[in-house]
């Protein structure tokens, strides 16, 4: 996070406080690649156990959203918080500084995330993949890791599977592995990066499939990128449409969908329709 | 017309055989000082200080360039030069080591940079530290592309070491000249060198062949 | 002795060296190209016999050291007759050694041209040798090119054992110097920095002037 613009910080508080503190805040949030605006002053609100997808055309920076709150990304102005603390920055000496490393790691360990192209590890077994991380990082014994990570196969439905390598899976099949390794991790908050967009159309129900049980059976905030519009409608709370940096219309799936206000929302909705 | 001397063959073969084995030790020794270091150089490569990279880029790109040769007479006759008196063998051994640490980061750095960007990702969306990281995701994916030139560079490692017998080490040249100067013969002493440099690289070159198809395979990698 | 001192007392030999050690280089690398692409050649030959002779060639030059050959060359070879002058001695032994090494870059290269051009060749009724000419090696030249550079640059190094059978080049004329003067730093760093100069700044710019030059001709930008 070096290369920054340097601006008042003192208008971020240090902490979120009072009662309903959403899970995650983007305040103010602008990135930038050179002179290209990818976020541009971004303000968003994620609620505790909210379900939100992200829907727009490409370039519009939804992508970039998961990607900066993965700290994937480097952030250029603003702040983002995550469970009320900041992300991307830490207090130090009752201000707020740019984060370090290993505020970053702190903080990093409630967010998971699942990639377009799965990266499994190809030369660790599904389990493997599974423990990886409780072992490494969250100090889980080699037994304690592994029942953690079968029970969690089980969830996603590889668990016969958990001795095959990457290479001997599905593409569905990979992406469910991913999930189970996110949810190992137990984060607060799920980022599914259009995670169905490089499957063949027959399997992604299997991948949809495990995420509505997610929404059903835990309390996990959710932000997911996606073409699937219909899958969507089904499961979100809220739908955000992006354009060219900024949300152009937030709301309910049946308002958004049914409803749109903007002409851009229409628009875009009105040729996602007829792709499909 | 030259004819071949077997009684004279077998009088020198013990002593060529002792020196092989010191030019096996050299090898293996500069080898393991550049596996090392080569690692050391590459790493010192991906830090985010910009004039670390720079300078160690630069060396490298130094040292792949100007010949061992030189490089050895230079380690060997500089050090007595300002008071620092090295024996053949550490001079040999840190020179050689030097020169294919430089070989093996580029070897290495091409390994690491195979290794799909996703994998980085990934390990950050699980939280593991930079070291964990490379430990554990990056080098065991890095390795399989990386052992062809690897043991390239140890079998070119055992090729060079001959250039040692110009700072007196006793290894195999050093000894066929002492032998050939001895007894004013050089065609048993020159040949049978070639000899044995055949019988241990080409065997060698054939068995890392070996490893790196078995490697590959027991990691799960099908590529 | 500073060292500005150092160098205009002994750029004579400096020069004289660096004259015979470029000498070296150019002839080797013309022995190499043309090792390598005959027996490059003769490696995907259809008869056993070609074959068999590329590679005991290629194994032979790659299985033994750089030094042994020459040595073998200078001290052993006149007692089967051939008695070479030790310039050519240097040249040849350096050219055969890494032509051994381009032979596989020959292969690898004519290899990855694609399968159709050779269909279509056949289709427009070449014969063997105007195919290979006039639509496989002008292609293969372009893939061939950037490893071959780091080849050059290999020769370019190989051409200092010649030193060691006493070709006067410029390892030897440092050597030289080094001995009279005992300035070590100074000799052998010189040398160092002038071979520097000639691998980074002349040898490598060139190739990849030449690696542009054959994209483009063949339509590549």
């Amino acid at each position: 996070m070096k290369n920054s613009i340097n601006h008042d910080l003192s208008q971020y508080p240090l902490k979120l406080e009072g009662d309903h503190v959403p899970m995650v805040r983007f305040q103010n949030v602008t990135k930038k690649y050179g002179s290209l605006v990818v976020l541009d002053g971004l303000n968003l609100d994620v609620a505790e156990g909210e379900m939100v997808t992200i829907i727009g055309p490409s370039g519009s920076g939804k992508t970039t959203v998961l990607r900066m709150l993965m700290t994937l990304e480097t952030i250029d102005s603003g702040v983002i918080y995550v469970d009320g603390e900041p992300l991307t920055h830490m207090e130090k000496n009752g201000r707020l500084v740019r984060a370090n490393a290993a505020h970053l790691r702190l903080i990093r360990s409630k967010i998971g995330m699942c990639f377009q192209h799965f990266n499994l590890f190809p030369h660790m077994t599904a389990l493997g993949n599974c423990v990886e991380g409780p072992m490494q990082v969250l100090g889980l014994s080699k037994r304690e890791a592994e029942e953690r990570a079968l029970e969690l196969l089980d969830l996603v439905g590889m668990a016969d599977k958990r001795d095959q390598h990457p290479s001997r899976l599905s593409g569905g099949q990979q992406q469910r592995v991913a999930i189970a390794r996110a949810l190992a991790m137990r984060p607060k908050v799920m980022l599914f990066d259009e995670v169905t967009s490089a499957l063949d159309p027959e399997v992604i129900s299997e991948v949809t499939g495990v995420i509505r049980g997610l929404v059903d059976q835990h309390n996990l905030t959710m932000l997911m990128v996606t073409h699937q519009i219909g899958f969507a409608r089904e499961i979100s709370d809220r739908i955000c449409l992006f354009f060219d940096g900024k949300i152009e219309e937030q709301g309910s799936p049946e308002r958004l969908l049914d409803n749109p206000q903007n002409e851009r929302t229409q628009q875009f909705l009105s040729a996602v329709l007829e792709a499909n | 017309m030259a004819d071949w001397k077997f009684n004279f063959t077998w009088e020198i073969l013990p002593r060529l055989l002792l020196a092989a084995g010191n030019t096996i030790l050299a090898a293996g020794g500069g080898y393991a000082v550049a596996v090392v270091l080569g690692l050391v150089l590459v790493l010192a490569q991906r830090t985010r200080s910009r004039t670390l990279t720079f300078i160690v880029r630069e060396l490298v790109e130094f040292i792949r360039s100007t010949p061992l040769l030189l490089q050895i007479f230079f380690i060997f006759y500089v050090g007595p030069q300002f008071g620092l008196r090295l024996s053949p063998w550490a001079a040999g051994l840190i020179a050689i080591g030097l020169h294919y640490a430089a070989y093996l980061s580029e070897v290495y750095r091409g390994g690491i940079e195979s290794v799909p960007k996703g994998q980085w990702e990934a390990a950050r969306a699980i939280n593991l530290s930079t070291v964990t990281t490379y430990r554990r995701i990056i080098i065991p994916q890095a390795l399989p592309p990386a052992l062809a030139g690897m043991g390239n560079y140890l079998v070119g490692i055992f090729k060079d070491t001959p250039m040692l017998s110009v700072i007196g080490v006793a290894e195999l040249m050093h000894t066929a000249n002492s032998i050939g100067a001895e007894n004013f013969r050089y065609l048993e002493p020159y040949t049978i060198v070639g000899l044995i440099f055949l019988a241990i690289s080409l065997p060698t070159a054939w068995l890392i062949r070996r490893f790196e198809t078995a490697l590959r395979r027991k990691m799960g990698l099908t590529r | 002795m500073p060292y500005l001192e150092f160098l205009t007392t002994y750029s004579s030999r400096f020069i004289d060296g660096t004259l015979m050690t470029l000498g070296q280089f150019g002839l080797a690398a013309l022995v190499a190209i043309a090792a390598a692409l005959v027996s490059g050649l003769m490696k995907m030959a259809h008869s056993k016999t070609v074959r068999a002779i590329a590679v005991v060639y290629i194994e032979i030059f790659r299985g033994t050291s750089l030094l042994v050959q020459l040595y073998w060359f200078y001290f052993v070879l006149p007692l089967f007759g051939f008695t070479l002058e030790k310039f050519t001695v240097g040249f040849l032994t350096v050219g055969l050694c890494y032509g051994a090494y381009g032979a596989e870059l020959v292969r690898g290269a004519i290899q990855s041209v694609p399968r159709g051009q050779w269909e279509a060749a056949l289709a427009l009724n070449m014969s063997p040798a105007k195919r290979m000419q006039r639509i496989i090696l002008p292609q293969a030249l372009v893939a061939i090119l950037p490893p071959w550079g780091n080849l050059m640059i290999e020769i370019l190094k190989g051409t200092a054992l010649v030193a060691l059978i006493s070709v006067a080049d410029l390892m030897f004329e440092t050597r030289q110097v080094n001995n009279n003067t005992y300035l070590s730093a100074q000799a052998f760093g010189t040398a160092l920095i002038i071979y520097y100069i000639f691998a980074r700044f002349m040898v490598t710019p060139v190739m990849r002037w030449l690696e542009r030059v054959m994209a483009r001709k063949i339509g590549r930008t």
